[in-house]
């Protein structure tokens, strides 16, 4: 937009007649750049500032507060031994792949529900945006009830007369982590609909008649046409659906509390834990270790899509 | 001439009317189950008839929950006029960080070093020869708890110790009650390490939690221990675990249980119930194998406080806690020992009657939290839980787990 603006103010000038001088980086947008100065700030301080800050403190012995003992590598030496941080590990793989799969598949086939222009719209997306609404919290309560099996869905089942019926995946450590995979789901799958009904609803009119020129079967131009047209929907709902699995700390704490043992921890949970139980520098190496993950993954993609000559 | 006079002796009388006002005092705690909170009713209570007012600050979930949340009040500025926490290397960073109020003065004028028995209570609040918490009870974690209806209708003699009852858990299992009701987290480190103590002896125990002697946690005689613990997850079944420690209790309350390992806290679920001891329950001290007791319990800390007047009513709160009325009230519905022993026990319940002739008789020794800092605590508790969980982990991983952990935890 800049870029824009700067080449209309020069043809701008020029057509006065006057001659167009280039203009300055630095006053050019003075009022956006004013503007956006707070944010700016943000993000050096408490982004930039805190990542760093959380990545020095990691090699430091620091127990209950932050101490300046440089211990080298130690931290990370413990963490990758311990039981609790692999377990973590590998059930927030789990969990990612099960979340991340499931509500985007079920938020696309709803949306495409949606979008087929049917009566009550609004109170069908309200009824599955609905639970969206709530919090983590409120969500790992309400299922940690539903799937207790003295006095949840196996005893309802039970009571209905099917009384082999078992569901008592909250204290099996197999299943434990799909616990969470259902309640995020439930939760989530809403927000994941919405955005791509969003756009769902941006795509051009004129492409669906053209296919319905063309003589394509519907189910055939969502999949070859229309998704690829909403690539930057998808990747956008991928970040927010993918930061919300990194994330995941209040869902584990409210429905499993970690589960049986320690078979539904993640990696967020074991940062918070040792942060504010005595292993301060524990949970900043944990921390970093997540940031760096994160980063391998997503820099080379960031370049890839962003980078090199801009597309038209 | 009137109307100024009028005005003058009002505002003269606003001035002098100083008096005591009344200073609210936030307390946080994690007492939160039924008996404890019948017992922290009694400290509120008897701080507000002090002229001040007790603000409850309760905090639901257990110690591990609760601590992060203290500390981080703390550290982040924000602190509360008292918080319960359990006496050893807990505030041990914030003492040393200077953000404690100092008691000594307080200590000195009550005598406090005479009052508080065992004295290695008050040395667990005493930094460099100062004072920053006051004890308020005393806990004891190595106690069984058993419903002896449930050994009766069974037909099976109820257990004396624990490895009677391991002997008999499968036929209480066979009547399907549940032999062992085990609660989520940190009560299954409590089980183990009540198991640890029994099989290891107090000596041991202390040995290796202390004197960090890594010998001993790598021989022969704690893999026994890991042994017994091996025995106890075969009895659980897991799908019988219940979140939370008073979960657990009153599965054993119901009859729906036969046993729970607890410490004496869960004396109050009982006393709350209404169940006498020695005919509806039975309680073991150290599980019945040796009577030996471990000597936690409960203290206070007084976060600085920029308010002058917050300070006052922070040291008048912390002499009510240890008053003698206060102190029986408190621990006759808690089922904890008072820390003080010059009151009146003669309506403690029975388990309490034992556990103060353990006290008497020396056989006691330090809670862990008072040998060990809490990561390392933590570290130990996440083995234990990993293990009892997960049937694959064999006794000698999980024996070399623990002797890592004590070897590289940091000094006392």
């Amino acid at each position: 937009m800049a870029t824009s603006s700067a080449l209309e103010s020069a043809t701008g000038a020029a057509a006065n007649g006057k001659v167009a001088t280039r203009p300055n980086f630095l006053t050019r947008n003075t009022q956006a750049k004013l503007a956006s100065v707070p944010m700016f700030l943000v993000v050096l301080g408490v982004f930039i500032g805190g990542s760093i800050w959380t990545i020095v403190y990691s090699f430091t012995r620091s127990a209950s507060l932050p101490v300046m003992d440089w211990i080298g590598f130690a931290q990370y030496d413990r963490l990758f031994k311990t039981t609790r941080w692999v377990i973590s590990v590998k059930n927030l793989a789990l969990f990612g792949v099960f979340q991340l799969t499931f509500s985007f598949v079920v938020g696309f086939l709803l949306a495409v529900f949606m979008d087929q222009k049917i009566r009550f719209e609004s109170a069908f997306r309200t009824i599955y945006l609905y639970p969206f609404a709530l919090s983590f919290i409120v969500t790992g309560h309400v299922w940690a009830w539903i799937m207790n099996p003295a006095f949840g869905l196996q005893k309802a089942v039970r009571d209905l007369g099917w009384t082999s019926f078992t569901f008592d995946w909250l204290g099996n450590r197999d299943m434990v982590v799909y616990t969470l995979v259902i309640a995020g789901l439930w939760q989530g799958t809403g927000l994941i609909m919405a955005l791509m009904l969003a756009g769902l609803r941006g795509i051009d009119p004129e492409v669906w008649k053209a296919a319905r020129v063309d003589g394509i079967p519907t189910w055939r131009t969502y999949i070859s046409i229309v998704l690829p047209m909403m690539r930057p929907v998808l990747i956008t709902t991928l970040v927010i659906a993918a930061s919300g699995v990194v994330r995941v700390y209040d869902l584990v704490v409210a429905l499993t509390q970690g589960g049986p043992g320690l078979f539904s921890e993640m990696p967020a949970k074991y940062v918070y834990d040792n942060m504010f139980q005595g292993a301060l520098g524990q949970g900043l190496a944990a921390s970093s270790v997540m940031l760096i993950a994160t980063g391998i993954i997503l820099i080379p993609w960031a370049v890839v899509e962003f980078g090199g000559k801009r597309r038209q | 001439m009137k109307k100024f006079a009028v005005v003058a002796t009002m505002a003269a009388a606003l001035m002098l009317s100083t008096g005591a006002r009344a200073t609210d005092v936030e307390v946080t705690h994690w007492w939160t189950s039924g008996g404890e909170a019948a017992a922290v009713a009694e400290f509120a209570k008897a701080f507000d008839a002090t002229g001040n007012k007790w603000v409850d600050g309760a905090i639901a979930g257990s110690g591990d929950t609760a601590r992060p949340i203290i500390i981080s009040r703390i550290l982040g500025g924000n602190p509360m006029g008292a918080t319960q926490l359990n006496p050893g290397k807990d505030a041990d960073d914030l003492v040393k960080a200077g953000l404690m109020l100092d008691l000594t003065d307080l200590a000195k004028s009550e005598g406090w070093a005479d009052i508080i028995n065992p004295k290695s209570q008050l040395a667990s609040c005493t930094y460099d020869g100062h004072v920053y918490c006051v004890p308020v009870n005393l806990h004891s974690a190595q106690w069984i708890w058993i419903n002896r209806h449930v050994y009766e209708t069974a037909g099976v003699p109820v257990p004396k110790d624990w490895f009677e009852f391991v002997k008999t858990a499968p036929d209480i299992a066979a009547k399907g009650i549940v032999p062992l009701s085990v609660a989520n987290g940190w009560p299954v480190q409590t089980l183990l390490a009540d198991i640890e103590v029994a099989v290891a002896g107090v000596d041991n125990y202390v040995k290796v939690y202390k004197d960090r002697d890594i010998a001993l946690a790598t021989g022969p005689e704690y893999k026994k221990v890991f042994e017994a613990m091996d025995a106890a997850r075969k009895i659980v079944d897991p799908s019988t675990m219940v979140p939370q420690w008073n979960d657990a209790v009153s599965l054993v309350i119901q009859g729906k249980a036969a046993a729970n390992v607890m410490g004496d806290w869960a004396g109050g679920e009982f006393t709350v119930a209404k169940m006498v001891a020695g005919k509806d329950y039975d309680c073991l001290p150290g599980l019945g194998v040796t009577p030996v007791l471990d000597t936690g319990g409960d203290v206070f800390y007084f976060p600085k406080n920029s308010n002058a007047d917050v300070e006052k009513a922070q040291l008048v709160l912390a002499s009510t806690l240890l008053k003698k009325e206060t102190q029986l009230a408190f621990n006759l519905k808690k089922g904890s020992l008072p820390i003080r022993q010059d009151v009146d026990l003669s309506a403690a319940s029975d388990c309490m009657q034992k556990g103060i002739a353990i006290l008497k008789s020396g056989a006691n020794f330090p809670s862990n939290s008072q040998m060990m800092d809490r990561d390392s605590l933590n570290q130990i508790r996440d083995i234990y839980n990993n293990f009892f969980a997960d049937k694959n982990v064999t006794v000698e991983e999980a024996q070399a787990q623990f002797a890592d952990v004590v070897k590289n935890a940091p000094p006392l």
